[in-house]
């Protein structure tokens, strides 16, 4: 399966923040170019690939996090409609109508409805449906009959196949972030071809849409010098200011802030312009939102640095975005890899 | 003036090395070892492993700045705010853009053109640019970089009675306190860390604390004073003039009680001013100092600074010095307890 | 039981100030374990060793309760405050609040709208007719906790501090119960939870368990036009899903269920819109430590009534019981 496909599989497996592990085996199974994999006990996998420097050899960690926003049962009404809230941040705008799979004793499906027009009353369709007046119809009858399937606290996902729309544009769930995930494996391919001396920890990461929580602890483990956070970053769409997005089909957003370290810019900067590989500065006041914000300050400090696939529509299940881009993320990443030696490493202290 | 010169170099979250430079500068003569780690904290360490408890004093070198996000077709630059400021104490202010501190304006509608309504509601910070003269995008590109910072142009001055004027007093004044109390004649190991991103989550603190591993911390800041026409005597957090403000509590930590205690109490024994900090409001490095590895001791010894995150905040030379005195006695003290000699 | 409950909930312990509740529980414990220590943030651990090939479980029940600290007193002897930790204006005006010292004062607001009133437009009244008055009895920077009895409802009872000095209980009484446990076991009580999980973060990274167990206050949706939640007084013991703070390790939440289930403690499954507990510090120390709670419901939380459920306490204790010696093979 190329890695185009795994993502499209990846886009619409199930994987709510703190519930990964139907994500594990499939990028796994995908990441023929690793030595090693591990998951820690929160979870998170990762997947290393040894250098060919002298030991002690640099650390280069990538994190991308393979955990999407969800829904959570709440409620089991009496006629056997479900009430739910979120996991992670989700419009509540953009849930009237979706279809969904509640993940009980199986997968179930189900509709988010919504009261036809014939029976509304004038006005309401300019206020936005509650959270709280949403509920989802499993198609039973019966309070009796939902529960013997579903309980309180069981996830539920949107449900979305992906869709190619012109050129290599895609739309799909959760391209927030298994698009960085499949950003990780593109890059472990492309550095199965090259030398490199550092060790490479590909890590998918739990739990960042509900506070970066897998970033902090597998970056503990790992104790990388350097950190490469791959997330999406918010893409040209119309109602959105130039300044404010990154366009899509001109590569990746290289972020610089306070969490981006100087030197590790300028050289995933000369990286790009070595290898023509096109990028967008992406200049970042605040540092926080990613999994670079939390690997950053573990332990003594990581030098990191963000780099954003552009992603139109975000948190939305209609996510878009340009393959084209999830490749050269992948392939800068690489690139940068292979000029990464001891020396450069011992430098990031300086300052 | 050690306080003219660190608040007159300039240093965004991130982007500190302008006053890290100057800092290693005045402290290298005074301790044994000078060092950086990745995120840019800048370590001054004395007694290295000697015995008795580990000291850190910690004041953050960043300040409130302006964040360069776009650069408009007709040569006028877009920004952000890198750290909390108030959008209205923006307009019709000069700054300095970048490395080669590019002089700029921060513009205003001329008030002959604006409708009489207008003056009541305030710009946001999307409204605003900054206009460098260039006439277009190419010449501006040629003067300034996206991702720079634009500062205030404050001069340091001292006014009134014994008063001084000057940007970024938070947080150059508790830099200039540690610059001053590192070199006190210590025999247990004593570390001054000047700590980056203070401004933006408290982000140096905790690696510099992981990394000093202190048994105790005094951060030292410059603090909210609101004791100005206007507002109440209830909300004015602390007072200039009337000594430095210890911490009791505050959003990012509760300190040490018994340390509180120490602090007050030695201040009422060598007749120095001090108050206690009259608001519960904002965040310190002591936050992430108290809750890293283990937990430490930590106390907050704060400056007040009027109009702290605009271009001209002012405090007391006398509380300046007051809260040298306070820590230097503690110090001094703690030799006398814990020190090998 | 209900003694012990009484004479803890009535205790001084604002967040940073929990000395007198470390205490009282230090004398109730200490001849139950093997080691006790207090630590530079006031977390009391006390540990009760089990056999070698036993997993490390950390307990935390959080000593500290939310409370105000003065910040001015007027000309007139009147006091301003600020809130410590999660105090709303709602629960404030017309109740008592009390120092350290023993002094107590009465809340009240200024004049105005309801809607705008802010909790820097209330104030305390000790009585002082004069700040000299004021300032013999209390100073800026005190901290004070509602003042307000216990009370016995029978099946049900009453008190300020049931979070989370029940929690508290729950580790006590079951503390007693066990003899030789499998599992080496910390019991925590733990300081600042109320500002920010502040003492399970650095007492977590000093004991690195294998397993982290908060016990902590859960809310109701069983009252009048409640907010929807499906836990109920009652009902055993709520064994939590989800919080602002933590998403409970699937495994752990498993073997909580079935422990419950093997046992025939009655239980409950939890999701709480909003609010945390130490588990949200505890499973991010490190590594990672697999982390749930065990949550005692309780209705009006952050108020100076509290209630519980005997019925439900009696529950949580014997669910850590189980746990001393269950088989905790979390990876």
């Amino acid at each position: 399966m190329d890695i185009k496909d795994v993502f499209r599989s990846l886009s619409e497996a199930s994987g709510v923040s703190g519930y990964e592990q139907e994500l594990v085996r499939p990028i796994q199974e995908a990441c023929k170019w690793a030595d090693e994999f591990r998951t820690d006990k929160l979870g998170n996998l990762i997947m290393l690939k040894k250098g060919t420097g002298p030991e002690p050899r640099p650390k280069i960690m990538l994190a991308a996090h393979m955990d999407e926003i969800g829904l959570i049962v709440t409620k089991i009404e009496k006629d056997g409609f479900l009430r739910f809230s979120t996991i992670g941040g989700f419009d509540q705008r953009v849930l009237l109508s979706q279809e969904v799979v509640v993940h009980g004793k199986m997968k179930l499906s189900g509709v988010i409805g919504a009261k036809p027009p014939h029976i509304q009353t004038s006005g309401e369709q300019s206020q936005a449906v509650k959270m709280e007046d949403l509920y989802i119809d499993l198609g039973f009858e019966t309070k009796e009959q939902v529960e013997e399937l579903v309980q309180i606290g069981d996830l539920i996902t949107i449900k979305r196949d992906v869709v190619d729309l012109q050129g290599s544009l895609m739309a799909g769930k959760a391209f927030d972030d298994r698009a960085g995930v499949a950003a990780i494996l593109e890059c472990f391919k492309v550095l199965a071809s090259i030398q490199h001396q550092a060790d490479v920890y590909g890590v998918a990461t739990v739990q960042e849409e509900v506070g970066l929580r897998g970033a902090i602890t597998s970056t503990y483990g790992i104790v990388p010098e350097i950190g490469i956070a791959i997330d999406v970053g918010f893409g040209d769409q119309p109602g959105l200011q130039d300044s404010d997005t990154i366009a899509l089909g001109k590569g990746p957003g290289v972020a610089y802030g306070p969490h981006v370290h100087p030197k590790i810019y300028e050289r995933m900067v000369e990286t790009a312009k070595e290898w023509s590989i096109p990028y967008s500065m992406d200049p970042s006041p605040h540092p926080g939102g990613t999994d670079a914000y939390a690997i950053q300050v573990t332990r003594a400090g990581v030098a990191t640095i963000l780099l954003s696939i552009p992603l139109r529509y975000m948190h939305t299940p209609i996510e878009t975005l340009d393959y084209e881009d999830v490749k050269r993320t992948g392939r800068l990443m690489a690139m940068f890899i292979a000029g990464i030696d001891n020396e450069f490493v011992e430098g990031l202290t300086c300052f | 003036m050690l306080l003219a010169r660190l608040t007159e170099v300039n240093g965004a979250p991130g982007q500190e090395g302008e006053v890290r430079n100057l800092i290693r500068a005045e402290v290298e003569p005074y301790v044994d070892e000078i060092r950086t780690d990745s995120l840019g904290n800048l370590y001054a360490i004395k007694n290295a492993g000697a015995p008795g408890p580990t000291v850190m004093l910690a004041a953050h070198m960043d300040e409130v700045a302006l964040m360069i996000t776009g650069i408009e077709g007709n040569g006028y630059l877009k920004f952000r705010s890198i750290g909390g400021i108030d959008p209205r104490v923006l307009v019709a202010k000069t700054v300095v853009v970048g490395e080669k501190k590019v002089p700029g304006v921060i513009g205003a509608k001329p008030i002959h053109l604006q409708q009489p309504n207008e003056r009541q509601r305030a710009f946001t910070m999307r409204e605003l640019l900054i206009d460098i003269g260039a006439r277009s995008k190419e010449e501006a590109e040629r003067q300034v970089k996206l991702g720079e910072c634009a500062y205030f142009t404050t001069k340091y001055e001292e006014i009134g009675q014994n008063r001084v004027k000057a940007k970024a007093l938070d947080d150059r004044v508790g830099c200039a306190l540690a610059i001053r109390l590192i070199q006190s004649d210590v025999s247990y190991p004593l570390v001054a860390a000047f700590t980056v991103q203070e401004e933006v989550g408290l982000r140096g603190a905790g690696v510099a604390a992981y990394q000093v591993e202190p048994d105790l911390a005094f951060v030292l800041e410059g603090t909210t004073a609101s004791d100005v026409a206007g507002i109440d005597e209830h909300k004015h957090a602390t007072s200039v003039g009337k000594g430095p403000a210890i911490t009791v509590v505050d959003r990012s930590v509760i300190p040490h009680p018994g340390l509180v205690k120490e602090l007050l109490a030695l201040a009422d024994e060598k007749g120095i001013p001090v108050q206690v900090r009259r608001n519960t409001a904002g965040g310190t490095d002591a936050g992430r100092i108290q809750l890293t590895k283990a937990g430490a001791k930590v106390g907050v010894v704060s400056v007040p600074c009027r109009y702290i995150h605009s271009p001209a905040s002012v405090l007391s030379k006398d509380d300046f010095e007051h809260a040298y005195q306070l820590v230097k006695s503690y110090l001094e003290r703690l030799e006398e307890s814990e020190g090998s000699r | 039981m209900k003694d012990l409950i009484r004479t803890l909930t009535e205790a001084f312990g604002p967040s940073g100030y929990e000395t007198e509740v470390t205490d009282l529980i230090k004398t109730l414990v200490e001849d139950y374990v093997d080691e006790i220590e207090t630590d530079v943030l006031g977390n009391l651990i006390a540990v009760k060793r089990g056999s070698e090939d036993g997993a490390k479980i950390m307990f935390a029940a959080h000593t500290d309760e939310i409370g105000i600290v003065v910040t001015h007193i007027d000309d007139n002897g009147f006091l301003r405050f600020a809130n410590i930790g999660g105090v709303g204006v709602a629960t404030l005006i017309g109740n008592r609040v009390r120092f350290a010292n023993g002094t107590i004062g009465v809340i009240s607001r200024e004049k105005g709208d309801w809607k705008e009133t802010t909790l820097d437009k209330l104030y305390i009244d000790i009585g002082a007719e004069s700040k000299e008055e004021a300032q013999a009895k209390v100073n800026v920077g005190d901290f004070g906790i509602f003042h307000r009895e216990f009370v016995d409802l029978g099946q049900r009872l009453v008190a300020k501090a049931m979070d989370d000095r029940i929690g508290c209980v729950v580790l006590i009484e079951a503390l007693k119960q066990i003899k030789e446990p499998k599992n080496t076991l910390y019991f925590v009580f733990t300081a600042q939870e109320e500002v920010g999980l502040r003492g399970a973060r650095t007492s977590a990274y000093r004991i690195d368990p294998d397993l982290g167990i908060a016990l902590d206050v859960t809310m109701t949706g069983d009252t009048p036009e409640a907010r929807r939640m499906e836990v109920s007084l009652g009902k055993g013991t709520a064994i939590k899903v989800k919080d602002s703070s933590v998403i409970a390790h699937p495994k752990v939440k498993e073997l909580l269920v079935k422990l419950a289930e093997e046992n025939g403690i009655p239980y409950q499954l939890e999701v709480l819109e909003a609010g945390g507990t130490d588990a949200g510090a505890i499973h991010l120390t490190r590594e990672g430590v697999p982390s749930g709670t065990i949550s005692i419901p309780t209705r009006y939380v952050h108020s100076p009534s509290e209630m519980v459920d005997v019925r439900d306490v009696k529950a949580c204790v014997d669910l850590v019981v189980a746990l001393a010696d269950a088989e905790i093979d979390i990876n």
